[in-house]
């Protein structure tokens, strides 16, 4: 073994690199690293958060789907109902306007039947008089026997 | 192979494991180990520098993301054994491995390719894997020893560190026995550091020596010494990156016993 200066001059050499790594490769390269590991580890938790937050509007969806089918599902019971009702409605409208229109016909032909019996009383009375006028063959003195002819038209109605 | 013409044996594997240097005794320099391991020391850094003041948090690409691989493993290990606060361990460990990795990856390169060319140009001898030169890994391991110490005293203070020489691991009483204990345990580290990593990559690169003269004995040999050269430069992939590892994680420990009470 052969010591002398050269050992000097290598520990110098050996000063410089540790004092060039220490002071110009370390600290950019380490921070380099923390930096992209801090990125990654956003990165991830930011997909993470986005995997969330879509998990949360599919199941906001689901839930709006629900509620609109529900809804639905309501709208047309109500309506099934409402034409129900409407239906019913109308039949016992037609009933009432039936019968309206029944008794009105009943009482006209009521009427009808009155006005025919009048007419009746009256020509009948007439007929009367013109009878018992030939029976009795002689003229009759119409105001005289307006009374008895007057009881008469009203015996027979 | 490079034992053509005057040299024999001996004298190639002692030419490979010759320093260029300049200078006598002590004050002299291994100019290799010093070029090498500065030139690999600012590509890798100079170039990790670069790419790190463009580094952005996208999507990292090609480079930053090899980059930031070891980085971030190196980070992790540091995570796991260094439990207090500190800016300067993670790098000290991402530098220590990066570099240790780079300087024993130089003896992928077969033995004789660089020192080759570098005799071409005039230069007579090269070592060139800077982590099998003990000046280096002592220069690394006394540096990592002195910011051992350093992170001592921050974090137990004088006082603080003198307590724990003096009274661990048998009580006040023993304080000299635990004074010694504490030296040689301290002395070690940095020792076994430096010898570890030396140890291993000079007999790695011995073997490489080694399979390059007896290829070089007879042509015959050529075949079974290139398989043994692939198959022994495949496991030292392993070797080269355990020993960088190695060193980083021991000194992540060391510095962690430092900062923490036993």
């Amino acid at each position: 073994m052969n010591i002398n200066a050269t050992l000097l001059g290598q520990a110098l050499w050996f000063a410089l690199f540790i004092w060039l790594t220490m002071k110009y490769v370390w600290p950019p390269l380490q921070k380099a690293m923390q930096d992209r590991q801090k990125e990654i580890a956003d990165g991830l938790a930011a997909g993470e958060k986005g995997r969330q937050e879509l998990a949360e509007a599919a199941e906001k969806v689901n839930q709006e789907l629900q509620k609109t089918k529900e809804q639905a599902m309501e709208i047309i019971s109500q309506a099934e109902k409402r034409s129900g009702e409407l239906i019913e409605e109308a039949k016992n409208h037609a009933k009432v306007e039936g019968e309206r229109i029944v008794s009105a016909a009943k009482a006209e032909i009521e009427q009808e039947v009155n006005r025919a019996k009048e007419q009746l009383r009256v020509q009948v009375a007439s007929l009367a008089l013109a009878g018992a006028e030939q029976i009795l063959q002689k003229e009759i003195d119409a105001n005289a026997h307006a009374d008895m002819l007057k009881r008469l038209e009203s015996e027979l109605g | 192979m490079a034992t053509a013409g005057s040299q024999t044996s001996g004298e190639y594997i002692s030419h490979h494991l010759q320093n260029l240097h300049v200078g006598e005794g002590f004050w002299s320099l291994h100019l290799d180990t010093l070029i090498v391991s500065g030139l690999l020391g600012l590509i890798a850094f100079g170039g990790m520098m670069l790419l790190a003041r463009k580094a952005s948090s996208g999507i990292p690409t090609g480079a930053q993301n090899c980059v930031e691989m070891i980085v971030s493993v190196v980070n992790d290990q540091v995570k796991d054994t260094f439990h207090a606060k500190s800016d300067l361990v993670t790098p000290l460990a991402i530098t220590i491995f990066v570099w240790v990795f780079l300087m024993n990856a130089m003896d992928l390169i077969p033995v004789d390719f660089l020192p080759l060319a570098a005799s071409s140009a005039g230069v007579e001898y090269l070592k060139v894997v800077p982590t099998t030169d003990p000046n280096l890994t002592f220069g690394m391991s006394i540096a990592v020893f002195f910011i051992m110490i350093a992170m001592n005293l921050k974090f137990k203070g004088v006082r603080g560190l003198l307590k724990e020489a003096l009274t661990v691991p048998f009580g006040k009483y023993l304080f000299p026995v635990n004074l010694l204990f504490r030296i040689i345990e301290d002395l070690a580290k940095p020792i076994s550091l430096a010898l570890r990593l030396f140890g291993n990559m000079y007999a790695g690169e011995m073997v490489f020596i080694l399979l390059a003269v007896w290829m070089g004995a007879s042509y015959w040999w050529v075949p079974a010494g290139a398989v043994l050269s692939l198959g022994w430069a495949l496991f030292h992939i392993l070797i080269i990156t355990l020993q960088a590892f190695v060193f980083m994680m021991l000194t992540v420990v060391y510095m962690s016993m430092a900062a923490e009470n036993h």
